[in-house]
């Protein structure tokens, strides 16, 4: 009863903030309500059990992406009303197209057929189940390193990739930009920058 | 040797080539000085250590690493023939870049990282490690193909590139979660057992594999997935056009082949299907979009769109018979594609490179020995006998014919009859126009070493066109 309730509530809130952000007016107030849909989406992952996921839901998404689109909202200043302005006019040709799309997938879906041993077998029931049960994280965990380690690492060299990709084609040597040299400021005696000069009375320098 | 708990012995190049290129990368940043050129010899070399290694191995059909990495002597062949081309590319590319002065040092580390991702395919056992061998050559070949960043046609290249790029990535990703949602695995051999269990879940797969195969298709730029090519060809530097046209599509068409002969091979009346509209739009574009082309690397990207469809001809085929000749035809023209490069990229004229058709005009004049070695790649192209290109085409369409596929033969001989319009309007240009400007030849020894290794290859085919194709079809074999 508890958890029924518990689920309507995520999952309304959910729907709700999902709506918002692409009626909202105000771009902020969409990305916003884009944030409040992402942590409504991470309860029902964890009312699911499916703790992990939740948590990089609000990691990856709210911690990161979000706020970089609420950044870029806010740095380029556009006009979205202008971008609206026409976007009425592709709605009947976005509604045809997802129609038919619709239609082949629902036809598709009444004729085929899915492996039993997928709706049947879970992870759970496997022979190699332990006795005490992992949570997520730590079943994830455990395979990572190890059965997908080839994949893992896979992953890590297109990370890198990107990495050297963001430097190559944004990184630019700029000249006479003033650093801070801390071992050149550190090894600077006053010997040699200052000059003791006598300066009789009356005569000036 | 230290035990581990899982053996690692058949990825040993892989795991070279990844620390050698972390390496470099490191010496690079490291380095006062720029150090393009250095690295890009070390690059190379470490390209043919690679390739030691990798004949080294064992090629006896082994399954490694948790199911994900499979090494038979399919991949090998690929394998080998993707480090070395790569090597031969990077010899290309070292004096253009050079006078081009484009100096940044990561050119040869993403080459190499790109190179990585090829292997990683070629061998792929899994979805999972398909896409990620997939992803890492792209994305390491978006940033080279925008490496001159102050050009706008480069970063306009890199920029349809990435997002088409990214497209197929994501229908090819969207194709996987329903194949593996059917399947309830993503495992190849898995896939074929499951499917083989329960034929009724055709269905679902085919639906999977539809978006596959679309993603694959915008990788090998088959028509009608190709509209990225010559733009990007185009405003790519010359020697990341050369890599382009001369060494994915090996690994992708591999790959194809993969996919198409273990976890779809029951599926094949679907696939065909596909394969053939793939296969004649793309030899029709090839020939036709090719005819009004007045750049040189437009013209070499719609040359290549043709290619790809001679190549997916014996795909469709099928056996040992077929796969051979696309290898076989894909092989040659590899090595035509990089000894026409090599010329294009040695050209200048008034100090800049080469760029328009008409600019070769009188070249047999100032320059008989390019132009007479350019005609013989030109010849070859068109697949006019005795050059190797025509053996390339004779044993694809000699397939293509034993295997029922007639209507595909006879296109295939019409288009390329088209295509061999513009191949010989080169050679009449370099042969009967008037010199209006002076060209200028530009000798740099490994590129002039590639040309060479590519015309050898191209004559030595002609004496004896057997036993490449015999090592081909052995090679095939062991996808069954």
């Amino acid at each position: 009863m508890l958890a029924a309730l518990i689920f309507y509530l995520f999952a309304g809130i959910l729907s709700l903030s999902a709506l918002m952000v692409i009626t909202a007016r105000n771009p902020v107030h969409s990305v916003l309500f884009l944030i409040l849909a992402f942590f409504n989406a991470a309860g029902l992952f964890v009312m699911l059990g499916a703790e992990f996921i939740g948590m990089l839901l609000v990691i990856v998404y709210v911690g990161a992406v979000a706020v970089l689109f609420l950044f870029v909202v806010m740095m380029l200043n556009m006009e979205f009303k202008e971008l609206r302005k026409g976007s009425m006019r592709f709605i009947p040709v976005g509604l045809l197209l997802g129609g038919v799309l619709l239609t082949e997938l629902v036809i598709v879906y009444q004729t085929w057929k899915i492996n039993p041993k997928v709706l049947t077998e879970t992870l759970g029931d496997s022979a190699a189940a332990p006795e005490v049960p992992l949570t997520n994280t730590e079943a994830l965990g455990q395979i990572l390193y190890t059965d997908y380690i080839y994949i893992f690492q896979g992953a890590g060299m297109i990370l890198l990739v990107a990495m050297i990709g963001a430097i190559v084609l944004t990184l630019r040597e700029r000249s006479g930009l003033k650093r801070q040299k801390v071992a050149d400021q550190q090894k600077r005696q006053a010997s040699d920058v200052l000059e003791i000069k006598k300066v009789t009375p009356g005569t000036g320098i | 040797m230290i035990n581990l708990p899982i053996s690692i012995d058949a990825i040993i190049p892989e795991i070279t080539l990844a620390c050698g290129a972390m390496f470099l990368l490191i010496i690079g940043a490291l380095s006062k000085r720029i150090i393009t050129n250095t690295l890009s010899y070390a690059a190379v070399l470490l390209l043919i250590f690679t390739f030691f290694l990798l004949v080294s191995l064992n090629w006896d059909t082994s399954i490694s690493m948790n199911g994900f990495f499979v090494m038979d002597s399919f991949a090998g062949l690929i394998k080998s023939a993707v480090l070395l081309s790569m090597a031969g590319v990077l010899a290309l590319s070292t004096g253009y870049m050079k006078r081009e002065e484009i100096v940044a040092f990561e050119y040869p580390i993403l080459v190499l990282l790109s190179t990585l991702g090829m292997m990683v395919m070629v061998s792929a056992n899994d979805l999972l490690s398909l896409y990620i061998g997939l992803e890492l050559q792209s994305l390491a070949l978006y940033v080279l193909a925008t490496i001159r960043r102050n050009s706008l046609r480069s970063a306009e290249a890199g920029i349809k590139y990435f997002v088409l790029g990214a497209l197929s990535s994501g229908m090819i990703l969207f194709g996987s979660s329903i194949i593996y949602g059917f399947a309830g695995t993503t495992n190849f051999t898995a896939i074929a057992e499951a499917f083989s269990a329960n034929p009724d879940m055709k269905l679902g797969l085919s639906m999977g594999l539809v978006f596959l195969l679309s993603g694959l298709a915008f990788k090998i730029s088959a028509a009608p997935f190709h509209m990225w090519t010559p733009d990007v060809y185009e405003g790519a530097p010359t020697s990341v056009t050369a890599l382009f046209a001369i060494v994915p599509k090996l690994a992708a068409l591999a790959l194809m082949m993969r996919i198409f002969c273990e976890p779809f091979m029951g599926l094949q009346d679907m696939w065909v299907q596909i394969l053939w509209v793939l296969s004649v739009a793309s030899m029709l574009v090839g020939a036709f979009a090719a005819l009004t082309q007045e750049n040189i690397k437009r013209l070499l990207a719609y040359s290549s769109i043709g290619n790809v469809g001679y190549a997916l001809i014996g795909i469709i085929v099928g056996g040992t018979g077929g796969l051979g000749a696309t290898l076989y035809y894909f092989l040659i023209y590899m090595a035509m594609t990089a000894g026409t490069f090599g010329i294009i990229m040695s050209l200048r004229r008034e100090g800049a490179s080469l760029e328009k058709i008409e600019s070769l005009e009188g070249m047999s004049k100032t320059h008989p020995v390019q132009a007479y070695v350019l005609a013989i790649l030109m010849f070859s192209m068109s697949g006019i006998p005795p050059m190797a290109g025509f053996f390339g085409k004779l044993f694809i369409f000699e397939s293509a014919i034993a295997g029922g596929y007639i209507y595909l033969a006879v296109l295939g001989v019409v288009s390329s009859v088209v295509a061999a319009y513009y191949y010989l309007r080169i050679i009449k240009v370099m042969f009967f126009d008037e010199q209006v400007e002076e060209l200028q030849y530009e000798t740099n020894v490994p590129r002039d070493a590639v040309i060479i290794v590519s015309i050898l290859i191209i004559t030595g085919l002609v004496l004896m066109p057997e036993p490449l194709l015999i090592m081909t079809q052995n090679a095939t074999a062991s996808l069954f």
